[in-house]
C-alpha cells in the first residue's frame, strides 16, 4: 500500500493512526505519524464548551472524519449525530439556537453548503440564528472522490446571503481563533475548512477579528489576496518572487462576507496590481468579492486565480493543485505572468 | 385574553370564529390571502393557544414556555389575530398587514412578530426546527413541549421524514405534530397530486404515537390534547386532525379555487355574515 492510498483513506477515518481498512497493516505502522492540523475542531469546541454551556455540536455521520468525536468524548450530552440527513441537522440546529444554544454543525462542505444551502439561508441567516455551519474538506481537497464531494461553489452560493458571515480557516491555529471569536458573534456563520492536512501559516493562535483581513507580507509591486487553503501556497510564491526583487504584499482574506473593503482599497491605492488566489470556482468566490470592491475604484491591473468554471478532473489532491496551478510554483507562475503582461 | 378560568368549548368556538373573520378582514387589506388553509386549522389553533399551551403572553421570552411552529407558514394570517388577542401586541398593528414595512407578511418573520417562536414559509422545515427545540429543552433541563403544525401536502417534503426519524431516534416525547389533514394541496386532492395515505400507519411505522380525530370538533380536539403524555422522553407524539379545507364558508369548503383568493363587494359581507352564524353542518358537493 502506498502512502498516498493511506492518506486518502484518512478522509473518512479522521486519522492516519491505528486501524486501517486495508489488509496490509504493516505499511500503516511503518508510515510516519501524520498530524491532522486543522482538525482541532472537536478538541477546541470541547475546551470552549467547558465554560460555555450554550455550545452544542452535531454532525451527519462524519464524527470521525471531522473529529467532532473529540467533542463527544468530553460532552456526550451535548453532541448529536443526525445520521445522513444534513438538511434536518442544519434546521434542527436553528431550532436549538432559538432556544438559547450556540450549535456547531459539521460535515463535508459539499453537503453542508451545497445540499444545505436553503436551510442555511432560510432557517439560520434569515432569522439570525447563531448557528455555525462548518464545511470540512472544501474545494477539491477530496481529490479523486470526485465532483460530488468537491465544494468549489460554496463561497459563491453563500456570500450573497444576507446576515450570513462566511469565513475560511487557514490552518489549525487560525481555526482555533475563528472558533473562539465565533461563540459570541451575532447571527449565522459558514466556516470553511480544508481537509485537515493544511500546511501551517500561523505558528500561534493569531489575534483575529472576524471581517478584518490579516496582512502577512508588506509589498508594493503586487498584492496577492488569498483565502483558506491557498494562503500557504501564496506566501511561498511571494517569498520566491521576493528573491528576484519583486515586492509582494500578501493578504489572508479569511472573511469572504462581509469582505474587508478597507484592505482591498489599501491594496488598490498602495500597490500596482492585485491578484486573488482561491481554491474555488473563479466565478463567485473571493475573486468576485474583491472585484465587487474594485469596480467602485480607479482601474488597476487585476487578476482572479482559482479553478476554471468547469468540473475538475479526478486525481489525488496534490496532483490537482499542481494541474490547476494552485500549489506554490503554480501560483508563482501565474503571478509572474500576470505582472509581465501589465 | 390570557386568563383561562372561563375557557370552555363555547369560548373556543368563538375564538375560532375570530380567526376566520380576521382572516377574511386581513385578506381584504392584502388583496389576496390563504383563506381555506387557515379555516381548516381554526379550531386546532383556538384550542392550542387558548386552552392547551403553557404560555404567558406577558413573557414571550420565558425559557420554559411551550413552543409552537406554524410549519405551514401560509396559515400565519390565522395566527396573528390569536397572538394579538392574547396580548402579545396591539391588535391595531394588524391593520398594516402586508403593507410596505409591516411586521406582518403572508409568511411569518420571528424577528418582527412578538410571540412567534420561529419563522416559516418554506414547507418541510418546521418539524426539524421542532426537533432542535426539543433537543435544546432536554440539554437545558426544561420540560416545555414543542408543537409543530404541518400541512398534509407539506409532508411530501423529504426533510419531514428526516425529522420524523430523528424525533424517534432521540425519543423526543415532548415533540408533538399537529397534522392539518384538510385533503387538498394547490393542484388537487393530496391523494391525486401525491398520496400521503395511509398517514396514520406511516407515522406509526416511524415510531410515533398517533391519534386521529375530527379537527373541527373541539371536544375531540381537547380530548386528543388531554391524551398527550407528559415528560421529555419516549415516543414522539402526533395528532392527525381530519379537517375540511375552507371549513366555515360553504363556497370554499373543499374547493380548489380558494387556496389563495380575495373576496370583494357583497361577497365579503355575505361571507362575514355566514361566519358570524357559526359552523353549519358540512355538506359535501354531490359527486359529479
Amino acid at each position: 500500500m502506498t502512502t498516498e492510498m493511506q492518506n486518502e483513506a484518512e478522509i473518512f477515518r479522521g486519522t492516519t493512526e491505528g486501524k486501517t481498512t486495508f489488509k496490509d497493516a504493516r505499511s500503516v505502522r511503518g508510515t510516519p505519524k501524520q498530524g491532522m492540523p486543522a482538525f482541532v475542531l472537536g478538541e477546541e469546541l470541547a475546551e470552549m464548551a467547558k465554560s460555555d454551556d450554550r455550545i452544542v455540536v452535531a454532525t451527519a455521520d462524519l464524527a470521525s472524519a471531522n473529529r467532532t468525536n473529540d467533542f463527544k468524548a468530553v460532552h456526550p450530552e451535548r453532541f448529536f449525530d443526525f445520521g445522513i440527513a444534513e438538511k434536518n441537522m442544519i434546521t434542527a440546529a436553528a431550532g436549538m439556537a432559538a432556544c438559547g444554544m450556540v450549535p456547531y454543525v459539521a460535515t463535508f462542505a459539499s453537503f453542508a453548503a451545497i445540499l444545505g444551502a436553503e436551510q442555511i439561508r432560510t432557517d439560520c441567516a434569515y432569522p439570525r440564528m447563531p448557528v455555525r455551519v462548518i464545511g470540512t474538506h472544501s474545494g477539491m481537497s477530496m481529490g479523486f472522490y470526485g465532483s460530488s464531494h468537491h465544494a468549489l461553489e460554496d463561497l459563491g452560493m453563500l456570500r450573497c446571503v444576507a446576515d450570513l458571515t462566511v469565513i475560511c480557516a487557514t490552518d489549525a491555529n487560525h481555526l482555533r481563533a475563528i472558533l473562539r471569536k465565533s461563540a459570541d458573534h451575532p447571527g449565522a456563520m459558514y466556516i470553511r475548512l480544508g481537509r485537515g492536512r493544511d500546511p501551517v501559516v500561523y505558528d500561534e493562535v493569531p489575534d483575529l477579528e472576524i471581517g478584518k483581513a490579516i496582512r502577512l507580507r508588506e509589498g508594493s509591486d503586487i498584492t496577492l489576496i488569498a483565502t483558506g487553503s491557498q494562503v500557504r501556497a501564496t506566501l511561498d510564491a511571494a517569498d520566491a518572487m521576493a528573491q528576484d526583487g519583486i515586492s509582494v504584499r500578501v493578504v489572508d482574506m479569511h472573511t469572504i462576507s462581509p469582505l474587508d473593503r478597507t484592505e482591498v482599497e489599501a491594496a488598490a491605492r498602495e500597490t500596482r496590481a492585485i491578484m486573488t488566489v482561491e481554491e474555488h470556482n473563479m466565478t463567485g468566490g473571493l475573486g468576485s468579492a474583491v472585484a465587487d470592491v474594485l469596480v467602485d475604484l480607479p482601474r488597476l491591473p487585476f487578476k482572479k486565480h482559482g479553478v476554471p468554471d468547469r468540473f475538475v478532473e479526478v486525481g489525488p489532491p496534490a496532483a490537482l493543485y499542481n494541474a490547476y496551478k494552485l500549489d506554490a510554483p503554480g501560483v508563482e507562475e501565474v503571478a509572474r505572468a500576470f505582472l509581465k503582461g501589465i | 385574553m390570557s386568563d383561562r378560568s372561563n375557557v370552555n368549548i363555547a369560548v373556543l368556538e368563538d375564538r375560532a370564529k375570530l380567526i376566520r373573520t380576521e382572516t377574511v378582514r386581513l385578506t381584504r387589506i392584502a388583496g389576496a390571502g390563504h383563506y381555506s388553509s387557515t379555516f381548516s386549522c381554526a379550531e386546532i389553533l383556538s384550542a392550542l393557544y387558548y386552552a392547551q399551551m403553557r404560555i404567558e403572553p406577558s413573557r414571550p421570552d420565558w425559557e420554559n414556555r411551550d413552543r409552537f411552529i406554524m410549519s405551514k407558514g401560509h396559515a400565519a394570517i390565522g395566527l396573528y389575530p390569536v397572538l394579538a388577542d392574547l396580548g402579545y401586541f396591539d391588535p391595531s398593528e394588524l391593520d398594516t398587514y402586508t403593507r410596505l414595512g409591516s411586521k406582518y407578511g403572508d409568511h411569518p418573520d420571528m424577528k418582527k412578530v412578538r410571540g412567534l417562536d420561529f419563522s416559516s414559509g418554506s414547507l418541510g422545515h418546521g418539524l426539524s426546527v421542532g426537533v432542535g427545540m426539543a433537543l435544546a429543552g432536554r440539554v437545558r433541563g426544561l420540560d416545555y413541549k414543542t408543537y409543530v403544525m404541518l400541512g398534509d401536502g407539506e409532508i411530501s417534503e423529504g426533510q419531514i421524514w428526516e425529522a420524523m426519524s430523528a424525533a424517534n431516534h432521540f425519543q423526543l416525547g415532548h415533540l408533538v405534530i399537529l397534522l392539518d389533514r384538510n385533503g387538498l394541496s394547490i393542484d388537487g386532492h393530496t391523494e391525486e397530486v401525491m398520496a400521503i395515505e395511509p398517514v396514520h400507519d406511516r407515522f406509526a411505522s416511524f415510531g410515533w404515537d398517533v391519534q386521529r380525530v375530527d379537527g373541527h370538533d373541539l371536544e375531540a380536539v381537547m380530548a386528543a390534547f388531554g391524551n398527550l403524555k407528559d415528560g421529555t422522553t419516549g415516543k414522539p407524539q402526533a395528532i392527525i386532525f381530519d379537517t375540511i379545507k375552507g371549513r366555515g364558508v360553504k363556497r370554499m369548503e373543499m374547493s380548489l379555487d380558494w387556496h389563495v383568493g380575495n373576496l370583494v363587494g357583497d361577497d365579503y359581507d355575505d361571507v362575514m355574515a355566514e361566519l358570524d352564524a357559526g359552523l353549519q353542518p358540512y355538506e359535501p358537493e354531490p359527486a359529479e
